[in-house]
């Protein structure tokens, strides 16, 4: 029997889809919830969630089938997901395949029949919390113990944004002007976006450094999404923060969180994230509110940027947490959220065109 | 810019219940009103509708039972001059009216400011062909359509762009008068009638996109340009069925999230283009197989759908766009719902919801079921589940439509051929039907092909149909139960699969430790800490529901609104709830209708969205453990549970359930009239035609005959002749072969009605109405006056007297409703209900007698002494009441128009005054009824009714009618030296009668039935075109002196000098 162990021991048990093996076998990952009601695919793909064990909240998962288009990488590092229902994927007439299909040959262990509900409202009251997947709760517990007893770690020593960078930068061609893309894990949609202003593109990779990157001559840079804690990135937070006062920069959700520590600022780890689609994040300078799409655990801590030449703008209506930020001298500015939605509220794509317009890249 | 302020507004109701517009506009209006008065700003409302909550003293500051015509408006402005008018919450009739006063320079003349979405906007919106120029602008797609006022041109555009094409009348309620047609002929006709349908004489002729995915998208915006989209929906019947009888999924259920967010995108930027300020409603077709969509239409205010949205995610859309107009922005707005948020959010929900549309056609078998473009549900029912398929048949089950799953026996013998023909053709039993093919094996591609519905939605029917096959197969296995119960099977059905009952099932399911848990309705999916006390059950791992340690007591609601059992039995179940928060006990409402405020979740303590069956309230008694259980206040709903649930050992308050019995069990109420000396219409059962026969030999006749069982509605008959008693007793046997059938004596009287409320010893008669059609209409259907206006003292003393001693006989604790006839100055009893009534709130209104609210009380144990109420018969009230009944006959195709014992009305209104005349005037008015006292009366009378109805024409002709008859009543009203015209019967060969109608040349028809209720016969023919052309139409003289009496008192005659002497 199938069944996802918490670090804290508690059990829900559950019936396997996707890419379980024969017998045994385990797979752990930090566990978090999404609530959006649609978009179950963008956010499967999205490498924001290497490594973690995704929890849908909407009841039926699958309706509509798998749209191969609509894919935001070609890795998957998601490490397990966890629904309710499985449901029958016939809702879309123009579909490529099935969600279950897609666990199968992209390694996703799926566990279905499970009470999201309960296992959501766990998460929000103890906070985001390792947990694995296994056959046979007795291995889940024996996996813990083992945990405790440092005989093994739940998670890499590397940080994930190694593994869901790009290995080798690679340049996507436009006739527009040059735009730099320092690529963490980048949902296809940024760059997708991008395109949409016919921008020659080049998305390097983290490891890329300072140097190399202005070498390239870019107009402008994109700092992309990604996964896991900022503050374990200091090599990229140098690069960053050399780049700072040299390149008009665009920072988008992890990008966002290492502007801010590049300019000397602080992240923490919320208590169990941010992740949906309805997501109120209101402007300090119009009072105008919008719906964003996030998927974040972590954030910049307003307190701290006091020094950093940064000044908030944007911030969550709900707990009024930092969205966005602008630099007050460089032409710098970033956010916390999804500007390119997929999945989610399309409304935000205005960022990318307000910042280009004011960077003279776009008329 | 600074915000208006407002001291007081107006807050415009939207009338009486009709198919197309239902309580869901009481639920807004109520909510504005409370949220109005939240804001400290003083609320007057009107509404011509009694049986509303939203009219009741303390929802408002002042409240106006008045007709919603310019005129009644016109004059509450003037005298209480507010500086703001709150129409969105009105539905159609609100903006109607707005426009009107606006037209007539009204709000102007009086500074008086619309609030929330302006004007401008919504003629944007609503007028065809400015929308399509905006849409135009902002490059939204709408299917190519032109807007004529002549059939010709109609014609000639649908050639341009070819067949079909869907016809629309502009400013309608419910698409009345809408179609689609396929030829050129079928295009005719539809046109025909929606240019009669249209305020404005238009319509909008257009390219069918029938077939495609139909969603909706309900949007908020503030004047700020906030703008959030709180819901979307998918109709499982795809486009060509209009929205409010269509099966709704929330949220969208098939579409890829880039279809939901080009939608919603799209939403946002034509609400956005029309400067809502407030809720708003866009609905579209999107195209099944790949990224098209077209806008179908803009509702510039609170609809059904956002009652529907506001009940499925949680989110109290009436409140905040009532805030809005008021001039706060979103952000501003704190969320009811966590109490600490902002009402800035769009709902996320970890459920699905599935609302069904409730249709009158098990009243009316002779109606035309089949379902288009004209809405013709009077009702509709919400279910929530985990999975599509349990709210599915948690929705199927509350429609009280006697099944508890989607097999229905009667359709297992249907031949393929029939089968397949009806999914081509959407009824109101397609889901049924489908249900049935998906049963014999069809595969689910067939039924997309024939019904074109999602097979999604098909897949899930199929999962339903099948599982039924597997606990045929594995019957006693806790696998298999466990398997149906999380696909939302009721304990009745696996017991017909299992061949046992109900009981032998629950217990069985108990045993094995499979009970439900409840979930939160919380908008947030779990995200955040939530303080709604909204809950529905799930077969899930986790419990939510904390019962508290307080005294608590549940109250079941009503269900959906139907004809027979409507909005009243809401507002007694809140009036309960109220009463019983007012007397510190806890409260827990279950009910499962998404449009009334008894759903609203701060209405109770508690709200368990259940259907209202044994085993869901069972399964909330279980949970809750109350002190007891009301069932008093929701109809033959809640009291029919009564029994059941007592046997399973809950506490019913209230009347006993023996008392119940004894009431509405035949023999033994016998038994109780006999005991106190009571009369009640000589009655006897027969079983055969010999022993009717007989029976009409020994009692006589005319004969009240009430076959016990008969399909499809219409029981009661009034039969005149031995002729029609054969006729009728041999369909009712040919039906049910064997059924034991009562006659009753049909005493042509005057029929009463009374509610009182007692404890047992002691009982409060507030008021006697008298109803204005004589006994055989049904009490529903009848004009009702109160006080009383022919019944002498001793009559009414002796009614008060019955009352009481029928009360005491009965033990009734709390309300009962008797009906009685007066016949040659004898009263008999014709029927007693132990509960509240559908006149409650109109007495209650009259009286200013708080009955619900004593009722309630003394359930909980106070007598009324306790309360200081006087026993008896109350005093009659200083000033006149009138309740008129109003029905929806255009929307409902085929249907009989002429009253008779079976109750046909949706809703009523209510007239009060100094003078009976002035509320009947009133009533009559806001009834919709025409008040032009001249042009041409058609008459046509049964030979019964002939003689009786000469002064009643001579009277019409003397104001100045001119008389048009038929042969025989010609003959008759000649020798009486009546001027009349004779026009020739249809049997005849002609079709004059029916050209006058459509014409427009006639202003009012009396037409009383022969009673050989034969579709063909020229009667119904008249009566139809009549209704269908909104003439007044009376089919029962009473009602045609009623109306004549006000045309008499607000129009002097005509009287030439010679006749004066
Ligand atoms: N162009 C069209 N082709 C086919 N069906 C349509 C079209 N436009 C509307 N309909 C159907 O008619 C129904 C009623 O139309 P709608 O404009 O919504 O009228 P109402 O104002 O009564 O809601 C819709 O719910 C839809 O199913
Ligand atoms: N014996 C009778 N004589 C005259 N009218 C009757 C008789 N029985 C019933 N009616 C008429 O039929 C109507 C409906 O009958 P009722 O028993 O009240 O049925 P329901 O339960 O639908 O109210 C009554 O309102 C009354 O007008
Ligand atoms: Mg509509
Ligand atoms: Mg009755």
């Amino acid at each position: 029997m199938p069944f996802l162990v918490l670090q804290d021991r508690t059990v829900f048990e559950g019936e396997g889809f996707g890419a379980w093996p024969a017998e045994r076998g385990e797979q752990a990952g930090e566990v978090v919830f999404n609530t959006s009601m649609s978009g179950y695919q963008e956010i499967i793909t999205d490498l924001s969630y290497a490594g973690q064990i995704l929890v849908l909240t909407h009841p039926q998962i699958g309706n509509y089938g798998w749209h191969d288009e609509e894919n935001e990488a070609d890795k998957i590092l998601l490490k397990g997901l966890i629904v309710r229902e499985l449901a029958s994927g016939e809702g879309s007439l123009h579909a490529d395949g099935s969600l279950k299909e897609f666990c199968q040959e992209h390694g996703i262990w799926g566990l279905k029949g499970v009470d999201t509900r309960a296992l959501t409202r766990h998460i929000r009251q103890q906070g985001t919390i390792p947990g694995v997947l296994v056959v046979g709760e007795e291995d889940g517990l024996q996996y813990w113990k083992r945990v405790e007893n440092r005989e093994l770690n739940w998670h890499p020593h590397q940080h994930w944004v190694y593994q869901t960078t790009t290995a080798e930068s690679y340049e996507i061609p436009g006739k527009g002007p040059f735009v730099a893309v320092l690529d963490c894990g980048a949902k296809r949609n940024i760059l997708r976006s991008l395109q949409e202003y016919g921008f020659r593109i080049r998305v390097f990779s983290v490891t890329t450094p300072a140097e190399e990157i202005l070498r390239a001559r870019p107009k402008a840079l994109v700092l992309s999404n990604g996964p896991g804690d900022p503050s374990e990135l200091p090599e990229i937070v140098a690069t960053i923060r050399e780049l700072l006062p040299k390149l008009p920069i665009l920072g988008i959700c992890l990008g966002h969180q290492l502007l801010a520590l590049a300019a000397g600022g602080e992240t923490y780890k919320l208590p169990f994230g941010h992740r949906g689609g309805n997501h109120p994040v209101q402007d300090s300078r119009t009072q105008k509110a919008t719906m964003t799409a996030q998927n974040h655990g972590y954030a910049v801590r307003e307190e701290s940027l006091a020094q950093s030449g940064f000044q908030v703008i944007l911030r969550n209506l709900h707990d009024g947490t930092v969205e966005g930020m602008e630099h007050t001298t460089y032409p710098v500015f970033s956010v916390q959220y999804h500007p390119e939605s997929a999945p989610g509220p399309e409304e935000n794509h205005k960022i990318f065109e307000d910042f280009f317009h004011k960077i003279g890249l776009i008329g | 810019m600074e915000k208006p302020t407002w001291e007081k507004v107006l807050v415009l109701g939207s009338g009486p219940i009709v198919i197309g517009q239902a309580a869901e506009f009481d639920y807004a209006g109520t909510q504005a009103c409370r949220a109005l008065r939240e804001e400290g700003v003083e609320v007057v409302l009107v509404n011509s509708n009694p049986a509303t909550i939203m009219t009741d003293p303390d929802v408002a500051d002042r409240v106006y039972i008045e007709p919603l015509t310019v005129e009644f408006v016109e004059r509450i402005i003037e005298r209480e001059r507010p500086d703001g008018l709150l129409a969105t919450m009105g539905g159609q009739t609100g903006l109607n009216l707005a426009f009107q006063l606006t037209k007539k320079g009204v709000l102007e003349r009086c500074g008086v400011k619309l609030m929330g979405t302006s004007l401008q906007s919504i003629e944007r919106a609503e007028d065809r062909e400015e929308f399509r120029s905006l849409m135009q602008e902002l490059g939204e797609p709408v299917p190519p359509s032109v807007i004529v006022a002549e059939v010709d041109a109609a014609v000639e555009f649908a050639e341009s762009i070819g067949y079909p094409v869907i016809v629309r009348p502009a400013y309608t309620l419910g698409g009345t008068g809408g179609g689609i047609a396929q030829d050129r002929e079928t295009l005719e006709k539809i046109a025909q009638g929606g240019l009669q349908a249209s305020m404005i004489g238009q319509i909008l002729v257009e390219r069918s996109v029938a077939g495609w995915k139909e969603i909706e998208y309900e949007v908020l915006r503030d004047s700020a340009g906030n703008c959030i989209t709180v819901c979307h929906m998918e109709n499982m019947d795809p486009v060509g069925v209009h929205t409010g009888d269509s099966i709704v999924v929330a949220p969208c259920q098939t579409l890829t999230d880039r279809e939901v967010q080009t939608l919603r995108t799209s939403a946002r930027r034509i609400v956005d283009a029309l400067g809502i300020e407030g809720g708003c409603n866009v609905q579209y077709a999107l195209h099944p197989e790949r990224l098209e969509y077209v806008v179908i239409e803009v509702n510039p205010r609170l609809s059904r759908s956002s009652a529907l949205a506001s009940k499925a995610t949680g989110y109290p859309i009436a409140k905040v766009a009532t805030k809005i107009a008021l001039g706060q922005t979103l952000p501003e707005i704190p969320n009811a719902v966590t109490g600490k948020t902002s009402a800035c959010f769009e709902p996320a929900l970890d459920y699905v919801v599935v609302k069904i549309p409730r249709w009158p056609f098990d009243k009316f078998s002779e109606a035309d079921r089949s379902l288009g473009t004209q809405m013709k549900a009077t009702g509709e029912v919400m279910g929530l589940g985990r999975n599509l398929e349990t709210a599915l048949l948690k929705a199927v089950r509350s429609l009280e439509i006697k099944t508890f799953g989607v097999l229905l026996p009667e359709f297992v013998e249907l031949s393929e051929e029939e089968l397949s023909r009806r999914c081509q053709k959407p009824d109101d039993q397609l889901l049924f039907i489908m249900a049935e093919g998906l049963r014999r094996g069809w595969e689910v591609a067939k039924l997309q092909t024939l019904s074109r519905w999602n097979p999604y939605f098909l897949r899930a029917l199929e999962k339903i149909a099948k599982m039924s096959d597997t606990l045929r197969q594995a019957p006693w296995e806790r696998k298999s139960l466990l398997a149906a119960k999380r696909l939302g099977f009721s304990d009745v059905v696996i017991a017909d699969c299992w061949q046992s009952d109900e009981e032998a099932v629950y217990q069985f399911r108990i045993k094995q430790g499979i009970q439900p848990v409840f979930k939160m309705v919380d908008t947030c999916a779990g995200e955040f800490e939530a303080v709604t006390p909204y809950f529905y059950s799930s077969y899930d791992q986790e419990q939510e529901v904390e019962p508290s340690a307080r005294r608590k007591v549940v109250v079941l609601g009503s269900g959906p609104i139907r004809i027979g059992q409507g909005i009243e039995f809401d507002y007694c179940s809140v009036h309960s709830v109220l009463a019983l928060r007012a007397a510190g006990v806890e409260t827990i409402i279950i009910n499962n209708n998404p449009e009334t405020v008894s759903t609203d979740f701060d209405t109770s303590d508690r709200l368990y969205f259940e259907p209202l069956t044994l085993e869901d309230v069972t399964a909330v008694l279980e949970r809750e453990k109350p002190e007891g259980v009301i069932v008093q206040f929701g109809g033959q709903t809640a009291i029919g549970l009564a029994k059941p649930l007592a046997q399973r050992g809950y506490k019913i308050l209230g009347t006993s359930i023996e008392d119940i019995d004894r009431a509405e069990e035949r023999g033994l109420f016998d038994e109780v009239l006999q005991g106190i000396g009571a009369k009640r219409p000589r009655g006897e059962q027969a079983a055969t035609l010999e022993e009717a026969l007989k029976v009409a030999d020994n009692i006589g006749l005319p004969l009240m005959v009430r076959p016990s069982y008969v399909l499809g509605g219409r029981a009661m008959e009034i039969v005149y002749s031995p002729l029609e008693l054969e006729h009728v007793i041999l369909r009712a046997l040919a039906e049910f072969p064997g059924q034991e059938i009562w006659m009753d004596q049909y005493l042509v009287g005057t029929e009463v009605e009374v509610d009182a409320v007692s404890d047992g010893e002691n009982v409060c008669i507030p008021g006697i109405m008298e109803h204005l059609e004589r006994a055989g209409v049904h009490s529903g259907d009848s004009i009702a006056a109160c006080p009383p206006l022919t019944l002498t003292l001793a009559v009414q003393q002796h009614i008060g007297e019955l009352t009481m001693a029928i009360a005491q006989a009965l033990k009734i604790r709390g309300l009962l409703n008797i009906q009685y006839v007066i016949y040659q100055d004898e009263v008999y009893v014709l029927e007693v209900n132990p509960r509240s009534s559908r006149t409650v709130p109109f007495l209650s209104k009259v009286t200013g007698v708080p009955i619900v609210d004593l009722a309630t009380q003394v359930i909980l144990g106070s007598t009324l002494k306790d309360l200081g109420i006087k026993p008896g018969l109350w005093p009659k009230p200083e000033h006149y009441a009138v309740k008129a009944p109003v029905f929806s006959f255009s929307k409902l195709i085929q249907v009989e128009p002429s009253l008779g014992p079976e109750m046909k009305s949706t809703g009523e209104v209510m007239g009060m005054d100094r003078t009976h005349e002035k509320a009947l005037y009133k009533a009559l008015l806001a009834s919709g009824l025409s008040m032009a006292a001249h042009g041409t009366l058609l008459v046509t009378l049964a030979d019964r009714d002939k003689a009786e109805g000469l002064p009643l024409v001579k009277r019409f002709r003397d104001l100045g009618f001119r008389i048009l008859a038929t042969e025989g009543t010609t003959e008759v009203l000649k020798k009486a030296g009546i001027a009349v015209e004779r026009v020739s019967k249809l049997h005849q060969g002609s079709t004059e009668i029916t050209e006058e109608i459509r014409a427009g040349r006639i202003q009012g028809v009396i037409n009383t039935t022969t009673h050989n209720k034969k579709q063909a016969s020229d009667g119904f023919v008249i009566r139809r075109s009549a209704v269908e052309h909104g003439i007044p139409c009376f089919t029962s003289l009473d009602t045609a002196s009623a109306w004549l009496q006000v045309l008499e008192t607000i129009s002097p005659s005509l009287m030439p000098l010679e006749s004066a002497h």
